[in-house]
Formats: structure tokens, C-alpha cells, sequence
């Protein structure tokens, strides 16, 4: 809130744009970080709107950009978006399942700049599945291994890990070795969106955490420097919060599908903030002035323990998504945080999730499509579908 | 972040940005930056300007020779270049021509 005479803090400057190109997806994955509710949204933006947002981006300062969705293979004019941004001297990282992968598609991407492609094994149950039996799915995943190793880009895999994979940490790793990956990112789930409303069924087990980093570093010992294998651990079971996004509005700038400016893949969930919409204002409005990206910058926002405490310059309190979702009000402490008085509600699932089968009750999985984020967006309660 | 480590490197041996890096001058951050697969740090002051001569030709001596003679005033740089480049290569910001 501004007075007469206060002094506002500099805004800081952004150098991370992550465009969601679309939100068609051809994977249905139960940990999906798009809003549960994106079937209700408005239209996506055209070519030319988003070749605007490239160009206004690098006016503001913005130097990498990420390009995903969904599946940004999706986008038939990725080609021309690319090449926009190689023109404009984006670092491009194009976030990719690689299903729709191919040689003319690559071959233009790398004419027009794009600088890094990360392989996720989005679908990853599947993969493996597929692996072990060679089927169809890990084919088309091998083939765009393949290509982006033609294409001289660095071997870059991402696989989401949760309870129902953990337990083949190991024949995860030998894929990717397979697949001649140089970075592995083997990532925990976070649990929002599709992996909140699954989070019972994701969540792991501590034992099956200690097994998956063991396999890791026995891995890592034996293929030494040929692979670089990154462990991110679900921070419900830590006890400090991370330093989301390094800040609200800090480095940042999101720009959804339907053209929605967030300062977090998620942020669109919370209450009370009217997010801008690049149709309607330029990205240096967007970042410098709109309320939305003010709201939780800095820390007069904050409330106690954080107000007071001294690591708030090291971690900003957390996730204001985390603090809202779990206990109703974005400005708490994000209650990974053991200092946190809601800290219970991450360690009371963590106990939860501790007993080696789900109760038969335990809500079935629900897999991120079009007709169960319409029936969410409606209110109701999705049909169960298996994917 | 895990610590950076110092990495030594032969000073004679040409020296060059490694592969997937890129650097460049960023006008809205007014410094130079390095960028990397969905990475990037700001390379401020000295920093910009030791990477400015990285160039797969130059070695950690011509470089310090170079910077000394820009920089008179400053007197001997080299302790301050070998901490800088020794980091940046335990980094995996550089390679030597041998290619580690």
C-alpha cells in the first residue's frame, strides 16, 4: 500500500519469461502443474501475441525464456515463436514430453536459435512400463533422444518422482543412460494442481526416499562424470520452505496460455488478485506497476514467524501458493517451515503417508484431461478416468 | 547451490567459454551475463570483463597480461583472474582446449 511521502522499494529486475504456449497436452499426468480448472479458459494467444510479449520481454530485461504448456509441440507455429526469440537473443529452453518430435521440426528449431531442449518423462509409469516391455511410448521417447543428439544439444532428461515410481529409481536411471542423457533431474512431486487433488497417492514414504537417493548415488558412483544426476526432494519432508521462484515478483514473469501474467506457474489460484493479461497491458506495466505483481513483493506483507525472523532474506517465507492452499491465507508462513504454527498439516501427511499400502478409501487418481478439468471447473467431482 | 569449487588449469593452455554457454552484454541489467540450460548468473565488473577475453585462443597469462596493461592503476590482477577462472572453471563455465 502506498502513502503520500513513502519511499517504494526498487522493483526488481526480471530475467526469466516462461511462456505456456498452450495447455493442449497429449499426456494426462497426475502430477500436472497446470490449474486443475484450464478447460474453462479463454482462447490462447495468437502467433502475434505472442511475438509481442518476446519483444516486450527483452525491452523489460527478460534473457531466458522457457517455452512449455502442456506440450509447446502442440503449437504449430513453435517454428516462428522460436525463431523470434533466437532473433531477439532469448536463451531458449523449450520444455518438451518430445511427442511431436521431428527431424524437419528440430531442424528448424535449431535454424531459428533454440538453445537447450529438457526431455521430460512426463508419463514416466508409462515409459516405464513401456521400456520393460519395449513398447510404443518408449520409441518415440528414444527416437527424440535420438534426434536431440543429431542435433547437438545437451542430453537433458526430467523425471517427476512420487510413491508410485520411486521404488524403479534405478530402472529410470538405466533408461535415461540408454537414452545417452547427460543431466538427469530426478524431481519429487510438488504437490499443486493435479498432484494436490492426488497428493494422497503421490505422496512417498521416507523409506522409499532413503532407497531412491541410495540407488542414486550407488548410480552416480558408477557412471562417474558421464552423468550428472540431480535429487530434488519433496520439501514436505523438510523442515525449512524453499525460496519460491526467489521471490514473489522478483525474477520471474509467467505468461499462461490464455495470456494470463503470473509471477508463478500457480498463483493464478489465490484469492483477491486480479493477475493482468498481456492482451491488454505491455509486460513493463505488467511487472513495474500492476498491483498483482506488487502484492507480495518485499516483506511488509508478512506476518509472524516470518516478520521477525531472520532467514526471511533467504527463503521469502516460502510459497504463498503452499501457505494459502493449506491454510487458507496466502500471507502465513508457507508451513513447510517448522517454525510455522500450521507446520502440522505437512507432518500430519507425511505420517499419513507412511503406511506401506493406501487405505482402500484413499480418493482414486485423477488424470489431467479435458473432461476432468471441466468437470473441476464446474465444481464437481471429476468422473474417474484411467488414461 | 552447492559451493563453488576452485578447479586449477594449466595458464599457458588457451582457454574457452564451454559448450551450451553463451555470453553476453545485457543492456536492461546493465552487466554481462552467462547463460546455460535454464541458468543464467551475472558476470558484474571484473567478472564481464576477464569473459570478455575468453575466446578459445587466449590462456589465463594473456589474459592477466592484457587486463594489466588496460588497467595500470589496478596493479597485479593475476591473484584475482586465477581465483575468478579457477571457479568458473569448477563451475563448468569454461574448458581448456585439452577440453576439461
Amino acid at each position: 500500500m502506498e502513502t503520500a511521502g513513502s519511499v517504494r522499494a526498487p522493483v526488481p529486475k526480471p530475467h526469466w519469461l516462461n511462456a505456456e504456449l498452450t495447455y493442449k497436452c497429449p499426456l494426462h499426468c497426475v502430477f500436472c502443474y497446470n490449474p486443475i480448472d484450464y478447460a474453462k479458459f479463454g482462447p490462447e494467444l495468437s502467433t502475434d501475441d505472442w511475438i509481442r510479449v518476446l519483444q516486450q520481454g527483452r525491452e523489460l530485461g527478460l534473457v531466458q525464456l522457457g517455452l512449455s504448456g502442456g506440450e509447446p509441440l502442440m503449437r504449430d507455429d513453435l517454428e516462428i515463436i522460436v525463431a523470434e526469440a533466437g532473433r531477439l537473443g532469448y536463451y531458449t529452453n523449450l520444455i518438451t514430453s518430445g511427442i511431436g518430435l521431428t527431424e524437419k521440426r528440430i531442424a528448424a528449431f535449431k535454424e531459428g536459435g533454440l538453445n537447450h531442449i529438457q526431455l521430460s518423462f512426463q508419463d514416466s509409469t508409462r515409459e516405464m512400463n513401456d521400456w520393460l516391455s519395449s513398447t510404443k511410448t518408449f520409441e518415440l521417447k528414444k527416437r527424440a533422444a535420438e534426434l536431440i543428439q543429431k542435433y547437438d544439444y545437451p542430453m537433458v532428461f526430467n523425471c517427476v518422482m512420487h510413491r508410485h515410481n520411486l521404488d524403479h529409481t534405478k530402472e529410470i536411471l538405466e533408461m535415461a543412460e540408454t537414452l545417452g542423457a547427460e543431466y538427469v533431474e530426478l524431481a519429487n512431486t510438488q504437490f499443486y494442481a493435479w498432484a494436490m487433488k492426488n497428493r494422497d497417492q503421490l505422496m512417498p514414504t521416507r523409506d522409499q526416499l532413503q532407497r531412491a537417493e541410495a540407488v542414486t548415488n550407488a548410480f552416480r558412483e558408477r557412471v562417474g562424470d558421464k552423468m550428472k544426476i540431480y535429487f530434488v526432494h519433496p520439501d514436505y519432508y523438510e523442515t525449512r520452505p524453499k525460496a519460491c521462484m526467489n521471490g514473489w515478483g522478483s525474477i520471474f514473469l509467467n505468461v499462461a496460455a490464455d495470456g494470463v501474467a503470473l509471477p508463478c506457474h500457480e498463483a493464478r489460484m489465490l484469492p483477491g488478485i486480479e493477475f493482468p493479461n498481456v492482451r491488454d497491458h505491455d509486460l513493463k506495466w505488467i511487472w513495474n506497476e500492476s498491483p498483482a505483481f506488487g502484492t507480495y513483493r518485499g516483506d511488509t506483507w508478512m506476518q509472524e514467524p516470518c516478520r521477525s525472523c531472520p532467514e526471511k532474506e533467504k527463503d521469502f517465507g516460502g510459497c504463498r501458493c503452499q501457505a494459502f492452499m493449506l491454510t487458507g491465507d496466502a500471507t502465513n508462513a508457507d508451513p513447510v517451515c517448522d517454525l510455522s504454527p500450521h507446520h502440522h498439516l505437512i507432518t500430519e501427511q507425511v505420517e499419513k503417508a507412511q503406511r506401506p499400502q493406501l487405505p482402500a478409501n484413499t480418493k482414486p487418481i485423477v488424470f489431467r484431461d479435458d473432461r476432468n478439468s471441466r468437470a473441476l471447473a464446474a465444481g464437481e467431482q471429476p468422473p474417474v478416468t484411467t488414461a | 547451490m552447492a559451493t563453488p569449487k576452485r578447479v586449477p588449469f594449466d595458464h599457458d593452455t588457451p582457454i574457452a567459454i564451454a559448450k551450451y554457454y553463451r555470453f553476453q552484454w545485457e543492456p536492461a541489467q546493465e552487466c554481462h551475463v552467462l547463460l546455460f540450460p535454464e541458468g543464467m548468473v551475472q558476470l558484474p565488473g571484473s567478472g564481464g570483463e576477464i569473459f570478455k577475453r575468453i575466446d578459445g585462443a587466449r590462456s589465463l597469462n594473456a589474459i592477466v597480461a592484457e587486463l594489466e596493461q588496460a588497467y595500470p592503476e589496478a596493479g597485479s590482477l593475476r591473484a584475482d583472474v586465477v581465483d575468478f577462472l579457477e571457479v568458473a572453471h569448477g563451475n563448468g563455465w569454461i574448458r581448456t582446449s585439452a577440453g576439461a
